[in-house]
């Protein structure tokens, strides 16, 4: 068993592994954004941090980064903030997202239907 | 660092995918939310969970981080991409009150919902009926029949309390054409809406 797998659910290990902060630019990241890598990841990286980086290197959705690493997905938007910041991925945002009230527009949901016809 | 034991490969998305889309299901335990992602996902589903901070009960003074209680809720989801560029996230979400809590968080921004109806428990459904109705959230009622059914959609409508414009669908989650036949039926709905809004 790895060390992962026992620290799983303690919630010492969220704090330790975002240092104990929280942060208001996460709430930019939606559970949809498409992350992708910018560099390698490079030796003394905080593991998560690299395998984010390793993760990455075709588009990955934040929710989907949130599964394979066992964390809540607010606790990988704290780390892809770190990442953000330093220019090591950039974020992909869903334009289709808007207002709760309002739509995509027609011709959006067009191409949707077009692609679940196909599959 | 082992990267190869705990994470299967799975297809990556395209170099070029840039737009993320999100529609949930949303329905009772066991109704087949899990099943719907599975039959028409390009992977296989997968699972993760949000954290859910509540202030402990009854405390909004004094109270600090000591009286706030911290609980999960897990979802599970899959993808369909759709073209080069657009990739379908679809989420099975539980239909608990708690749940609730997250839906801003979680799923802002949503195309639209699927109601998965068990129709012997129909119960189930009218709480999330009237949680996506209080979001302004469009959505269809499909009745997954696991079992040949028992009433007319008509029935089932007059029973929900559901008015004309919400269209209801029969359909058996376990198959592939059927479960897209629903979120295809979800996004003609939500495609005629945003016609009608745009004129």
């Amino acid at each position: 068993m790895t060390r992962e797998e026992i620290d799983r659910d303690d919630p010492d290990r969220l704090y330790t592994v975002t240092g104990g902060r929280s942060r208001a630019e996460e709430s930019s990241l939606d559970l949809v954004t498409l992350i992708v890598s910018e560099c390698e990841p490079t030796s003394g990286m905080q593991s998560e941090h690299a395998r984010i980086l390793d993760m990455c290197r075709q588009p990955m959705a934040v929710v989907e980064i949130s599964s394979d690493l066992e964390l809540p997905v607010s606790v990988v938007k704290i780390l892809l903030c770190d990442l953000l910041d330093t220019g090591r991925v950039t974020a992909r945002h869903p334009h289709a997202r808007t207002a709760q009230t309002q739509l995509p527009d027609p011709e959006t949901l067009k191409q949707v239907l077009v692609g679940l016809h196909k599959l | 660092m082992d990267s190869t034991s705990s994470e299967p490969a799975r297809t990556p998305l395209h170099s070029t995918a840039s737009e993320g889309l999100k529609i949930v299901i949303v329905g009772g335990f066991g109704v087949g939310k899990t099943t719907m992602v599975r039959s028409v996902s390009e992977i296989r589903p997968l699972s993760t969970e949000e954290l859910m901070t509540q202030a402990g009960a009854g405390v909004d003074d004094l109270g600090g981080v000591q009286d706030k209680t911290t609980t999960t809720v897990a979802f599970d989801f899959g993808r369909i991409s759709l073209d080069e560029r657009m990739v379908l996230y679809l989420f099975g979400a539980p239909g608990q009150e708690r749940f609730w809590f997250l839906w801003e968080r979680l799923f802002a921004g949503t195309l639209g919902a699927v109601v998965l109806a068990d129709t012997r428990r129909l119960a189930d459904s009218w709480y999330a009926i009237d949680r996506l109705e209080h979001h302004g959230m469009p959505f269809v009622v499909a009745r997954n029949n696991f079992t040949e059914p028992t009433h007319s959609l008509e029935h089932v409508r007059t029973a929900l309390d559901l008015s004309e414009d919400v269209p209801m669908v029969d359909c058996d989650v376990r198959k592939r054409e059927s479960s897209k036949s629903v979120l295809i039926s979800l996004v003609n709905h939500l495609h005629s809406q945003s016609l009608a809004r745009k004129s």
